[in-house]
């Protein structure tokens, strides 16, 4: 990649399968350093972008680039359930002589508090996952891609875990890519969003950005001119509407605020599925 | 004096505030009350991360945003420093005002006010007057 600045960069990526396009004419860039969050409905296309972005899958137009060295941890969390703790740390140790940290990885399995003794078979869903985390960190990669990271731990696990993370991006500008249905969970984590519909991107930027574009207008979407609709719950002139705003919003200020993370994405969502609650 | 324990960053993920802004918002607290003055180190993004599991990007927008209001620098290599105070006498922790206001309360709690009445009353009072 030209630019030192981009990690990620996607273009015209897709990937047809036998019932039809997986992903589709999916575009986009993010800087090194950032974290994104990539949110979808199941079968949107997210754990086939990863995949793909991985090396692990190999499109059927586009193409993919990634700056420097890359970590997944795949939704099923591959791990040798027959291994110890222990067994796992050292299988990464020898697979990754070069690039491995091993007080790292000791440092992150004691945050963790999981027995190096304890066999993997053993071990609850919350606690693989976060040794397939350590596994994957401990590598040091430059851009570490996760699929559903979080799903199978408790809240307190969720917040540790989200923690850890935010320190590597901290301590070594490593780039994030987590696929999420929890997206309440991102808020304050993700810096970047990148929102798939049935392959196709939907939205995609900085969060910020994203949120600023957007408001939340008490009124029907008959009141709102051209600004583009993205979801309206209520009738023409009443209910709540979420609005993609271009230029000034001509409807008094007290009813109009800006929209929280969750709230963008699922808009998003709902608005895709066809269906206004 | 280590910027690190007198600014203790407290996110709240549900008050609709930006993340960034909130620690905008708290380093400027900490200027008014004069908890940090000119000289002093902010915390570095890092310590800021292991404390509160927010984004490091967040954490260097808000100082980003900081030093464009001229409030803070960065020093390459160092960190980031205060560069001007936003405390008035009023609020140093032996002013009268303060005192007055630290009697002003304890009525108030005598007469069984609670802190939700206490702030209702203050905010209207302020509107008033500012």
């Amino acid at each position: 990649m030209s630019d030192p600045g981009v990690a990620v960069r996607a273009e015209g990526l897709g990937l047809r399968r036998r019932r039809g396009w997986a992903l589709r004419d999916c575009s986009f860039e993010l800087p090194a350093g950032s974290v994104t969050a990539l949110v979808g409905a199941n079968g949107a296309g997210k754990s086939t972008l990863l995949k793909i972005a991985a090396g692990l899958l190999r499109p059927s137009e586009g193409a993919v680039a990634t700056r420097g060295s890359v970590g997944f941890v795949a939704q099923d969390k591959p791990l040798y359930r027959g291994f110890t703790v222990a067994e796992m740390l050292r299988f990464g140790r020898v697979t990754n002589a070069e690039d491995w940290d091993d007080t790292y990885a000791r440092q992150l399995v004691g945050e963790a508090a999981l027995p190096l003794s304890a066999k993997v078979n053993r071990l609850s869903g919350g606690e693989r996952a976060r040794l397939a985390l350590v596994l994957a960190l401990a590598r040091r990669p430059d851009v570490l891609l996760l699929d559903e990271p979080l799903s199978e731990m408790d809240p307190v696990a969720r917040e540790d875990v989200l923690r850890t993370l935010m320190v590597a991006v901290a301590e070594t500008g490593v780039t994030v890519v987590l696929s999420t249905h929890v997206v309440s969970d991102l808020d304050g984590v993700c810096d970047h969003l990148l929102l798939l519909d049935r392959g196709v991107v939907q939205l995609a930027g900085e969060v910020e950005e994203l949120l600023d574009n957007h408001r939340v207008v008490l009124a029907g979407r008959g009141d709102l001119g051209d600004h583009q609709v993205i979801l309206g719950r209520g009738g023409e002139h009443r209910g709540t509407t979420l609005v993609r705003v271009t230029g000034e919003l001509d409807v008094p200020e007290e009813l109009v605020s800006a929209p929280g993370l969750e709230e963008l994405v699922i808009a998003y969502l709902r608005a895709n599925r066809g269906v206004a609650a | 004096m280590e910027g690190l324990r007198l600014i203790d960053f407290r996110i709240d993920r549900r008050s609709g505030v930006a993340t960034y802004l909130q620690l905008v918002n708290q380093v400027k607290q900490a200027l008014r009350l004069g908890l940090v003055g000119p000289g002093d180190r902010l915390p570095t993004a890092k310590d800021v991360v292991a404390r509160t599991g927010i984004n490091p990007n967040t954490v260097l927008k808000a100082y980003r945003e900081l030093e464009r209001e001229g409030l803070v620098e960065p020093r390459p290599g160092l960190g980031t420093f205060v560069r001007r105070s936003l405390a008035t006498p009023g609020v140093a922790e032996d002013s009268p005002l303060r005192g007055d206001l630290l009697e002003w309360m304890d009525r108030a709690r005598q007469l069984g006010m609670g802190r939700e009445d206490v702030e209702a009353l203050f905010r209207a009072v302020l509107d008033q007057r500012f």
